[in-house]
């Protein structure tokens, strides 16, 4: 009888979600994948990884930032762009308000130049807290400007992807982001600039269907949703259950559509290697 | 009209789909099939042909005009070998120097285990990040539904037409209700919330013109869309290669509305 009513619930939605468990001490937090007990501080020390199954956590973007780029190397780049509710879709301007006060970001993009191991490159970071990562005009905005300072100066780019896809608040505008962005990563990529993506969780729609899936070497955390439709819409569409692993980094390396996997421990000198490798001889 | 008639207009049964816009418009056509690594999509189409005396490729995504042919078209919801076979053509058109018409219907990319499985999202991120830098015209016309990321995937254009009931959205209506409002009875609503017309378009700087509708008069009307097609192009190829590309890169780059603040 459980296993009948079991059909009928209603799958667990990691967009919404976000995975976070229920009631516990303050400190601590349970694995919503091995559902082990540990306290903030020892995952956060983890690079925010369970110590006990490997299941990457959620971080932030300034959280990202810190864990891959050496102390103080970061600059930020183009936080004077921000979100207007244009289209004055309901809630937009309280969604805005309530995302920048939750996170202490203004947009769901953080954008800079840095160095990993010495080596300098400009880097975008989204962040799945802010309205889910997801894209409109602002988000595109500051990622092409990005691309247009890095292929005037010469310099790599890195990009964490974590979104939900396109703003759906900002209608069509937020779709023709996609195109904006690709347009400046064809021109960093046409002056012979190297673009690395790291698909973090979730990272999904209007994303996965342009910059994220556009990187010359394309990278991914161990587990991450990776995908294009939602997966509860293709169950609709195709009234048929996926398997468990359907859309993830895994199944996504799988189809050939990854280059890497790379655990968060092992990520910075993964991209320092790729670095120096990619600057030539004199940076062995 | 209403933003939900302009919606339900362009999905109505009976409306012209791309196919017959393509026997109106071009003659001595030859549908060219298949992406070379995969299959053939039924739901995209693609050939050479004439539009007027001028050579061109034309991309269509063909939703079906009868229950039989929908289902042989999938509905107009194109696979990742869909959108690989547009971009084989439209990169053969570039070789050949002929300009590209597309025409867009689509309720949206297919969502479904195989097109994932084969790559959706990296299908149509190649064909955004090709069509920006294709050395030849393009002009993308929505002749019905513009649906989402499925339809800007035959769309990175240097001139976007909207014909008069056409619709283009980041989202179906239905979706966005249910999301927002947690009822897809809100259709209405999140149609005219989410600006899905061709004057909004117009207004947004997604598309340049909007086509009058004559159904009964089907001839006249892509007699007149025709001779719009041709006016563009001449134009278009009038400009430098590298010009043209410059402008393309502008018209996109242009688009999405932001607040500038002073000193962040």
């Amino acid at each position: 009888m459980n296993n009948i009513l079991g059909l009928f619930r209603k799958s667990g939605n990691q967009l919404e979600t976000g995975g976070s468990a229920g009631l516990q001490p303050a400190d601590t937090r349970q694995c919503p994948s091995c559902k082990c007990y540990e306290t903030k501080a020892a995952i956060r020390k983890n690079k925010s990884v369970c110590p006990h199954c490997g299941y990457h956590y959620r971080i932030g973007a300034r959280h990202r930032i810190r864990m891959i780029t050496d102390p103080n190397s970061f600059c930020e780049l183009f936080d004077s762009v921000r979100p207007q509710d244009s289209l004055r879709f309901p809630n937009y301007a309280q969604k805005l308000q309530d995302a920048a006060k939750a996170t202490g970001e203004t947009e769901a993009v953080v954008c800079g130049t840095a160095s990993i191991d010495g080596r300098p490159c400009a880097l975008f970071v989204m962040d799945a807290r802010f309205i889910m990562g997801s894209m409109g005009s602002a988000v595109g905005e500051r990622i092409a400007r990005l691309f247009e300072y890095a292929a005037a100066h010469q310099l790599p780019v890195i990009g964490f992807t974590a979104s939900g896809g396109a703003r759906m608040q900002e209608g069509i505008l937020s779709l023709m982001q996609m195109a904006k962005v690709s347009g400046a990563v064809g021109r960093h990529s046409e002056a012979g600039g190297l673009y690395i993506t790291v698909l973090t969780d979730p990272t999904t729609g209007g994303v996965t269907a342009s910059f994220a899936m556009q990187g010359d070497i394309i990278l991914a955390e161990p587990k991450a949703l990776v995908g294009f439709a939602g997966k509860r819409v293709i169950e609709q569409t195709t009234k048929r259950r996926l398997p468990a692993d359907f859309q993830s980094a895994e199944f996504m390396l799988h189809h050939g559509f990854v280059d890497a996997i790379v655990p968060r421990a092992r990520l910075r000198e993964t991209l320092a290697g790729l670095l120096r490798l990619h600057a030539g001889k004199e940076a062995r | 009209m209403a933003a939900y008639q302009k919606l339900k207009a362009a999905r109505a049964n009976g409306r012209p789909t791309a196919s017959a816009y393509i026997r109106q418009m071009f003659e001595n056509t030859l549908e060219l099939h298949g992406d070379r690594k995969f299959g053939d999509d039924p739901a995209m189409l693609g050939g050479v042909g004439w539009l007027g005396d001028l050579p061109v490729t034309y991309i269509a995504i063909e939703k079906g005009d009868s229950t039989q042919e929908r289902i042989r078209r999938n509905f107009g919801c194109p696979k990742p070998e869909g959108y690989r076979k547009a971009l084989r053509l439209m990169q053969q058109a570039e070789k050949f120097h002929r300009p590209v018409v597309c025409l867009v219907d689509t309720s949206g990319a297919y969502c479904g285990e195989d097109a994932e499985q084969r790559g959706q999202g990296q299908a149509i991120a190649d064909n955004l990040l090709h069509m920006m830098q294709l050395q030849t015209p393009v002009i993308s016309v929505v002749i019905g539904e513009g649906g989402s990321g499925g339809a800007l995937g035959i769309a990175v254009a240097d001139r976007v037409y909207m014909l008069e009931n056409a619709v283009y959205s980041v989202i179906s209506p239905e979706g966005c209700a249910s999301i927002i409002w947690k009822d897809a009875g809100m259709v209405a609503q999140a149609a005219e919330h989410l600006r899905i017309t061709a004057t909004d378009m117009v207004e947004l700087g997604v598309a340049e013109r909007v086509i009058p509708e004559n159904f009964e008069q089907f001839d006249q009307m892509c007699e007149q869309l025709k001779t719009q097609l041709l006016s563009d192009f001449a134009a278009l190829s009038a400009l430098p290669a590298e010009q043209m590309l410059q402008q393309r890169y502008a018209r996109f780059r242009s688009i999405g509305q932001y607040q500038e603040t002073e000193n962040a």
